[in-house]
């Protein structure tokens, strides 16, 4: 006896109410409610509203350091990552050992050690006056020295994540190595390490709170300075807190905005 | 012209190349004359693409010796990029930059290598596109076409740099059965042409159709070289007759 086909029936399951609450971003919508709460107190609490008014007074510095030391770190970073590949062994093992020796290190440390020794060590070397270096061009300084070592590691893997065959292509075309990794390789590495910079433009946000033991009068500093005279250690470090979840949630939107505009096609 | 027309357009003479201790050249001797269609034919590991990427030096010897069109490939980086220059390769896996757009792909080393104009190398690339029969494609990325489309868009980009050798290494094998057709007629164009090409493939209509020597390579070494029809006919060695008999099957 022959069996007879089945219908084809388009197989999606309805959507039941339980899936749908499941894929509620749940996460989001309690950090939101958290930030909603917090800037109610800021409206209406005058304490607050001192507070979060002070505070704000760093975020330019902040805002400041992040995207200096950022830019910077992407430009050193990418150095580095060059020369990380590089077939070159002299250039290899140097770049190797500056990420190892970064690396190696905390960054509190290390934050220290650039601001208070290497950076004064070099000014002298040049006949600089101690003091003509900032404390904020000294955090900037740390922060790209630091960050350019951790960038450095996205850059090779994305170009490492680049398969053989594309330089090949682009070498049995003619171009020197220099023009294959400019035109082929660099371009297609960029846009596959952009959520890896993004994460990283994240954490040197966050990471810039460290330059307050410089300091710096960005917003941490400002807020523990605040806390020195006023005592006001809850109000304070909540709205503290409260800052930096609302710049890290606004900028991995932002982020994630770009990188979707960015997606390749095909 | 640096080259006597009596000169062959590729002379390898006694190439070796390791990889490790496995041998993948062993001296190996071969001539190209200006216009001629060579196939390469053999099992996997037989060296045939070693060959094929030694030639425009994707792969550097060990030993040996291998001139292109009067130059010697040898180390000496400026000389190598003027080969590559006169040598197109199409790879078995397209190598299309997906970056770049189909007309991209074409005009980037036109521009960067030939300094070419913006201009020029867009004119040029259409007349290749028409060529190879996707005009409609230019503006679309590679992921958007295609295995055939992509393969024939690298012919095409390599025949904008306007080579006097191209070389082919497996162009149909990671291509679906219904797509070789399109890219060998591409190829048996340019073969009429009077281009001179190297093409490791085991597409035995091509070589019937467009070959005028036949190579065949095992372990390393060439076991024997004629005209297809006595390759394919009256094959002298026993491994040659072993292997055709399990690719023509």
């Amino acid at each position: 006896m022959a069996v007879e086909q089945d219908q084809i029936v388009p197989s999606r399951p309805p959507i039941t109410w339980r899936q749908g609450l499941a894929d509620v971003p749940w996460w989001l919508l309690i950090i939101l409610a958290i930030i909603v709460v917090m800037a109610g107190r800021i409206i209406f609490d005058p304490l607050y509203r001192d507070i979060f008014t002070t505070i704000l007074q760093g975020l330019g510095m902040t805002l400041y350091v992040t995207a200096v030391s950022f830019v910077f770190a992407l430009v050193f970073g990418l150095v580095l990552g060059l020369g990380r590949v590089s077939s070159n062994v002299i250039f290899r093992n140097l770049a190797i050992t500056y990420i190892e020796f970064i690396r190696g290190v905390p960054m509190l440390v290390l934050i220290f050690t650039i601001s208070f020794a290497v950076v004064p060590l070099v000014a002298r070397s040049f006949g600089l006056p101690n003091n003509m270096i900032s404390l904020s061009t000294r955090a900037i300084i740390a922060l790209v020295l630091i960050y350019g070592a951790y960038i450095a590691e996205i850059f090779r893997a994305g170009i490492e994540s680049i398969g053989r065959g594309q330089m090949e292509a682009a070498r049995s075309l003619g171009m020197s190595h220099v023009q294959a990794m400019r035109y082929v390789i660099l371009p297609q590495a960029i846009r596959n390490v952009l959520p890896a910079l993004g994460n990283d433009l994240i954490a040197l946000l966050k990471d810039s709170s460290l330059v307050s033991v410089l300091g710096v009068r960005e917003m941490t500093q400002v807020a523990r300075l605040s806390v020195s005279t006023s005592f006001r250690y809850e109000e304070t470090y909540f709205i503290l807190t409260l800052f930096y979840l609302t710049l890290t949630l606004v900028l991995s939107l932002l982020l994630q905005l770009l990188q979707r505009r960015m997606r390749p096609k095909g | 012209m640096r080259r006597p027309a009596a000169e062959p357009m590729i002379q390898i003479e006694h190439v070796s190349k390791y990889f490790g201790a496995f041998r993948a050249l062993d001296q190996v001797s071969l001539k190209v004359n200006a216009g001629e269609v060579l196939m390469i034919i053999g099992p996997s590991g037989s060296g045939k693409s070693t060959l094929l990427r030694c030639i425009n030096r994707l792969e550097v010897p060990d030993a040996g010796r291998i001139v292109v069109d009067g130059i010697p490939v040898t180390n000496d980086e400026a000389k190598i990029n003027a080969v590559r220059a006169e040598v197109g390769m199409v790879f078995q896996r397209f190598e299309l930059f997906p970056h770049l757009t189909v007309l991209e792909n074409i005009c980037l080393a036109q521009q960067k290598v030939r300094r070419r104009s913006r201009r020029e190398s867009e004119q040029i690339a259409r007349q290749l596109l028409e060529k190879v029969g996707i005009p409609e494609q230019a503006d679309k990325h590679p992921g958007q076409l295609s295995g055939g489309q992509q393969q024939r868009v690298a012919i095409a980009r390599s025949l904008a740099m306007q080579p006097k050798i191209m070389l082919f290494d497996e162009p149909t094998s990671a291509l679906d059965p219904e797509m070789i057709k399109e890219v060998l007629d591409v190829m048996l164009a340019l073969a009429s042409e009077g281009m001179t090409m190297v093409v490791v493939s085991h597409e035995m209509g091509f070589a019937r159709n467009a070959a005028h020597q036949v190579v065949f390579m095992d372990q390393g070494r060439i076991i024997e070289q004629g005209p297809p029809a006595l390759i394919f006919g009256e094959p002298q060695h026993e491994r040659t007759r072993l292997f055709l008999s399990r690719i023509l099957q």
